[in-house]
């Protein structure tokens, strides 16, 4: 491991007794990018994320998050990194700034700062109208895009967003995936998303992974997989395409 | 600690405004004035015109009256607080899928369980310094009698017991709260431990003892020594009970007429001399010395069940599920 990307891995592998959810994961992620993490539904992507974060051991292999080791340093890891899980939950009881304001303190943002914070995010998911309404009336939406605010409430310069899309209306979808592209290129933050919607993925992603039955088969630009899996000269491809070519091989 | 200091108050806050705690701290409260309110109208019935004696103030939370003594129904009920304030305490966060997020905020993963088990203690310590000045009140515009310093520190002490082993229940509802997923189940799981304690331990111990050390009927009387085994063994045997420490302890600290936590006949001749012989209080301080190792007790499986939780806690694999 050279130390210089963000994330690193060295044959990373998480066994849950005899089936092994992660076989030796060995991938790179630079600075700046969007990474999307792709395969079916069972693959290892939630596993990988969660051993990222030192929420999980890994039964063996090296990671290196922003410079720390996520299962010996968890908390400088998370100090640093947001993370919004498959299915976020909240404090139904309490409203949306109510629960920002919560995981702030948690990491320590002084209260001036937090209040800013919250308006801004609030905005930029759509939810200012919404932000004193108890988080249990929230629409499955609603819900997706408060995770993804409470997220960068933190200012986090990695993320992992655990399918980040899901139950947003079109309209939502494509202000997210805008979102995320701005806080690539704007404020520099690293994006690592898992996702199935493999045409969202194209849209904003710098580089995929796919990953199948625990192994990753495929790592690298979109077009260069192009390239490498539908031959040289085709210039329409989707990354669907791609996808299933490595699905029927593997 | 400032992670600690972050959730400690939301518990704290949660704590406060559910309906669950309202009740169970009324009832308390309710109970506690009948119970005084009767207490305190049969000593006034029978001082009536008679010096005070000492310590009648402490009466009050020791007299049976027609029911229960209040330190009776704490030692009974106290834990149903505990319980209350605990059983849910981690489940409920697994269940609306906020542990995953907050165990991947930079806190250190035992503040969670640190946090909820202090702002309970907290919660705890404010209803029996409550119950207990309420009841004080009461009984003194009743009785007419003011508590002496050593009443005070008696009663102080008895908070002390009273926190430690409301806490120890609170801890085992944590612990059920880590173990199983469900809130209904982790309920039932220290319901269930609640009932074992209360009713069938001193029911196993006097079986056990009757098992070892059989009392029978002679033609010559009772057989002195096989009846001082009998009772030195069930006393052990209930003694695995934090119910039978905590009254123990308590009836030693609020009873100063008792000389030590045994039962008369298991005293020497001795203590049995000195008692017949100086009615009088046993100093406080002795008092103290006496249900010191109930204390240590009650401390030493608090302490073993927040083990074990932590244990548990640490090494569980946190899943959106
Ligand atoms: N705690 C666990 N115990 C046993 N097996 C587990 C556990 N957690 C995950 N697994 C297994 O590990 C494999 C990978 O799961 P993971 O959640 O990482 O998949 P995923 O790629 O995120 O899938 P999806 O696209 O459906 O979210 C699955 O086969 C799953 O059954
Ligand atoms: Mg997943």
């Amino acid at each position: 491991m050279t130390g210089q990307n963000i994330v690193e891995t060295e044959e990373l592998t998480k066994k849950y007794g005899a089936q092994t959810a992660v076989n030796r994961l060995t991938l790179q992620i630079e600075e700046g990018e969007i990474f999307g993490f792709l395969g079916p539904n069972g693959a290892g992507k939630t596993t990988t994320i969660l051993m990222l974060l030192g929420l999980t051991e890994p039964t063996s292999g090296k990671a290196a998050v922003i410079g720390f080791d996520p299962t010996r340093e968890p908390f400088k890891v998370k100090e640093k990194v947001g993370y919004l899980p498959e299915n976020v939950g909240f404090y139904d009881d309490m409203d949306a700034r109510q629960n920002l304001r919560y995981i702030a303190r948690l990491n320590r943002i002084p209260g001036e700062v937090t209040e800013k914070r919250i308006d801004y995010w609030l905005e930029m998911v759509g939810l200012s109208e919404e932000g004193s309404k108890k988080v249990g009336t929230y629409s499955k939406g609603m819900r997706q895009r408060l995770g993804i605010a409470e997220v960068l409430i933190k200012e986090p310069k990695l993320i992992f967003l655990d399918e980040p899309t899901i139950g947003l209306d079109p309209d939502g979808t494509n202000r997210m995936l805008d979102l995320i592209h701005s806080l690539s290129r704007e404020k520099k933050m690293t994006l690592f998303l898992s996702s199935h919607l493999l045409d969202q993925v194209q849209r904003i992603c710098d580089r995929v992974g796919i990953m199948i039955n625990g192994k990753l088969v495929a790592m690298g630009p979109i077009e260069e997989l192009a390239k490498k899996k539908l031959g040289l000269d085709q210039e329409d491809y989707t990354l669907e395409e791609i996808y299933m070519k490595y699905f029927k091989e593997a | 600690m400032h992670g600690i200091l972050t959730i400690f108050r939301k518990e704290l806050g949660d704590h406060f405004n559910s309906m669950r705690f309202l009740l169970i701290s009324a009832l308390i409260v309710m109970v506690g004035v009948i119970i005084t309110s009767m207490v305190g109208m049969a000593i006034q019935e029978e001082l009536r015109g008679m010096a005070k004696p000492t310590l009648i103030f402490l009466l009050l939370f020791t007299s049976t009256g027609k029911l229960f003594s209040f330190v009776q129904f704490i030692g009974f009920f106290g834990p149903l607080l505990g319980i209350f304030l605990g059983f849910d305490s981690i489940n409920r966060e697994r269940v609306s899928r906020t542990l995953s997020k907050l165990v991947s905020q930079p806190i250190f993963r035992d503040s969670i369980i640190n946090a909820k088990f202090l702002s309970g203690v907290t919660v705890i310590a404010i209803v029996l310094v409550a119950t207990v000045l309420l009841i004080s009140g009461l009984g003194i515009r009743l009785i007419g009698v003011v508590p002496g310093v050593e009443e005070v520190w008696r009663l102080v002490i008895y908070i002390v017991i009273s926190l430690l082993y409301i806490s120890f229940w609170l801890g085992i509802s944590i612990l059920f709260s880590v173990v199983f997923r469900s809130t209904a189940t982790s309920a039932l799981a220290s319901l269930a431990i609640w009932i074992f304690f209360s009713f069938f331990v001193s029911l196993g111990a006097s079986v056990m003892a009757d098992a070892v050390a059989p009392v029978s009927q002679t033609a010559s009387g009772v057989d002195a020594e096989m009846l001082i085994r009998h009772e030195r063994i069930q006393r052990v045997a209930s003694l695995v009970s934090p119910m039978a420490l905590y009254s123990d302890a308590t009836t030693t600290i609020l009873d100063p007429m008792r000389k030590t936590t045994r039962t008369l006949i298991l005293m020497g001749p001795m203590e049995r001399f000195s008692m017949s012989r100086f009615q009088s209080p046993l100093p406080l301080l002795e008092s103290i010395l006496i249900v010191i190792p109930h204390l240590i007790s009650i401390v030493a499986i608090t302490l073993l069940c927040f083990g074990i939780c932590y244990f548990v806690f640490m090494r569980q694999e946190i899943r959106t599920v």
